[in-house]
């Protein structure tokens, strides 16, 4: 009922006091410098950002953020395979093992996050919403094309403002097909069939190449997601937790699962005898 | 990511907190002063959550370097309540970092599920504030809040929420979250003792063959003996925590502050 009421009716006191903008206007104790980012008043900002959070450049920088990942996205007959692991950083410190890194943009487009948490998330979601924009303009669905360049636009009109994202956008469109594309915080924007990107991306591509071909069926597929992202939890200090698998056909993504990599290793090892330089003695 | 994602106070390392604020001498005799927006006030923070709440806990102290500035500063607020003493609010925010910042984002976190409420006639959900909370932190992304939030509630289904954000605002939703000087020596003992990680049961078998232990939703009073237990260590190895031990419970009854003495040393 209550829902039914605030469908087809609007608040009587709707009108009333200030309009969203005026309130804005009052939270914010000042107007902000540049479009709706709040700017430190100095001359270079990017500096100032780059000496407070940047851990490569200055180990004892006092804001840390979340970094450090292993996430890959390949193409085959079946559609597209998606694999995460779940581990975030900041600095030495683990973060969290059980972060979403697979972003659903929607019930057919697929986002991944590596580089800087917030900035994936933030601009993931945002894109999301011009899509949405998108297809209520136009009355159809988005091309992965047309997403991903979206993005890579974005990022670039921020380009050496100090944001850090590599991701891929993954999505199964009539026109298109199966569509993959790389993005990243430089402005790279690339199409293609496979992808590994984060601080673990050579341990999966180590695996993904030796095993890859186009002709996989379902199962291998997801199976050698699963396996490139335990590589690279295994060799890879900055990538660990869960493995994140999904996999997107032509009506949607379907999840298969947020899995314990240390179980899964286990069972790679003892029943099908890979890793065999870890030993299993106790 | 995701949140979490409080800085590292590595137990060995130089005092990150101490911010040399001299001003350079050039060779020309010019001064060249820095800008150094930001201080550490110390401190912890820690959240758990249950079937039917949600708790959030901080310590009280403020430090700044090695002098202590207060021994009563809550870092623990009640969000979107009818006056100044927060009756009526149903969302807590911890904030831990530099204070000034904290307060300043809690203000305008406050305001903003105020005037939520007065727009559409009802409360916002904790699930709107935490993506609202999101999207503030990082419209500081360039300048950004140096703090690390939990927010915390009860969800559309009575459940208890808890989300945790990193300063530029990737957030995630969990059952339990320590942030702040202390998170590294509470979050480990979180996990073994909330999430029951590396934990086995007993006669499973031996080796590879163990059982894990599965995680169950815990009672109200045991968490609660958590918060307390896992303050009081972090109180006897951490300068930066102690005096007073804030703790709000979210039930469906509304909100209960509870206040416990620190050690004081």
């Amino acid at each position: 009922m209550d829902s039914l009421v605030t469908t087809y009716s609007r608040p009587a006191f709707e009108d009333e006091g200030y309009s969203s903008d005026e309130q804005q206007e009052l939270i914010q104790a000042k107007p902000s410098l540049s479009l709706k980012f709040a700017l430190p008043p100095m001359r270079n900002p990017s500096a100032f950002l780059r000496a407070l959070t940047d851990d490569h450049a200055n180990p004892n920088c006092p804001i840390k953020l979340a970094h450090g990942t292993t996430t890959l996205a390949f193409r085959f007959q079946g559609g597209i395979i998606v694999a995460t692991d779940s581990r975030a950083s900041a600095g030495d410190w683990i973060a969290s093992q059980t972060v979403k890194k697979v972003i659903e943009i929607n019930n057919c487009l697929l986002g991944t996050m590596a580089g800087g948490a917030a900035d994936c998330q933030y601009w993931l979601a945002y894109l999301g919403m011009q899509c949405r924009l998108h297809e209520l303009r136009h009355k159809r669905r988005i091309s992965v094309a047309a997403a991903s360049k979206i993005l890579s636009n974005l990022v670039y009109s921020y380009k050496g403002m100090g944001l850090s994202m590599g991701t891929m956008c993954a999505g199964v469109t009539p026109q298109e097909g199966p569509a993959l594309y790389y993005i990243d915080s430089e402005g790279t924007r690339l199409a293609g069939n496979l992808f590994c990107v984060g601080s673990g991306q050579t341990f999966a591509y180590g695996v993904l190449d030796a095993e890859y071909h186009y002709n996989l069926t379902e199962e291998e597929a997801l199976e050698l997601g699963s396996r490139s992202i335990l590589a690279a939890t295994h060799r890879d200090a900055f990538s660990g937790g869960f493995i994140n698998l999904y996999h997107v056909k032509e009506d949607g993504w379907v999840k298969h699962g947020f899995r314990d990599t240390n179980p899964i290793f286990w069972k790679t090892k003892l029943e099908k005898g890979e890793f065999s330089n870890v030993t299993a003695n106790l | 990511m995701a949140s979490l994602f409080s800085s590292n106070p590595t137990l060995a390392s130089n005092p990150s907190y101490l911010f040399s604020q001299a001003p350079h001498n050039l060779a020309a005799g010019n001064k060249e002063h820095g800008f150094y927006p930001y201080t550490d006030n110390g401190g912890s923070t820690l959240g758990i959550t249950g079937n039917d709440f949600a708790i959030i806990a901080g310590d009280t102290r403020s430090t700044s370097g090695y002098s202590i500035n207060t021994r009563y500063s809550p870092k623990v607020f009640r969000i979107g309540g009818d006056d100044e003493t927060g009756e009526g609010a149903h969302i807590i925010l911890s904030v831990v970092g530099y204070a000034a910042d904290g307060t300043a984002l809690k203000e305008r976190l406050n305001a903003i599920v105020k005037m939520y409420k007065y727009q559409h006639g009802k409360k916002m959900t904790v699930k709107a504030c935490a993506q609202r909370l999101a999207t503030i932190l990082y419209g500081k992304r360039f300048f950004p809040y140096y703090v690390t939030a939990i927010l915390g509630g009860l969800d559309e289904d009575g459940k208890g929420a808890l989300y945790s954000y990193d300063p530029v605002g990737s957030y995630e939703r969990e059952q339990c979250r320590a942030a702040g000087a202390a998170a590294s020596l509470i979050m480990p003992f979180l996990d073994n003792q909330v999430n029951f990680k590396n934990q086995y049961l007993p006669g499973t078998g031996v080796g590879h063959d163990l059982q894990a232990r599965q995680t169950e939703p815990l009672p109200l009073h045991e968490v609660e003996q958590l918060v307390r237990d896992a303050f009081t260590s972090a109180t006897e190895r951490h300068i930066e925590v102690g005096d007073g031990l804030q703790m709000f419970v979210v039930t469906k009854g509304g909100i209960e502050e509870k206040y416990f003495p620190l050690k004081r040393d």
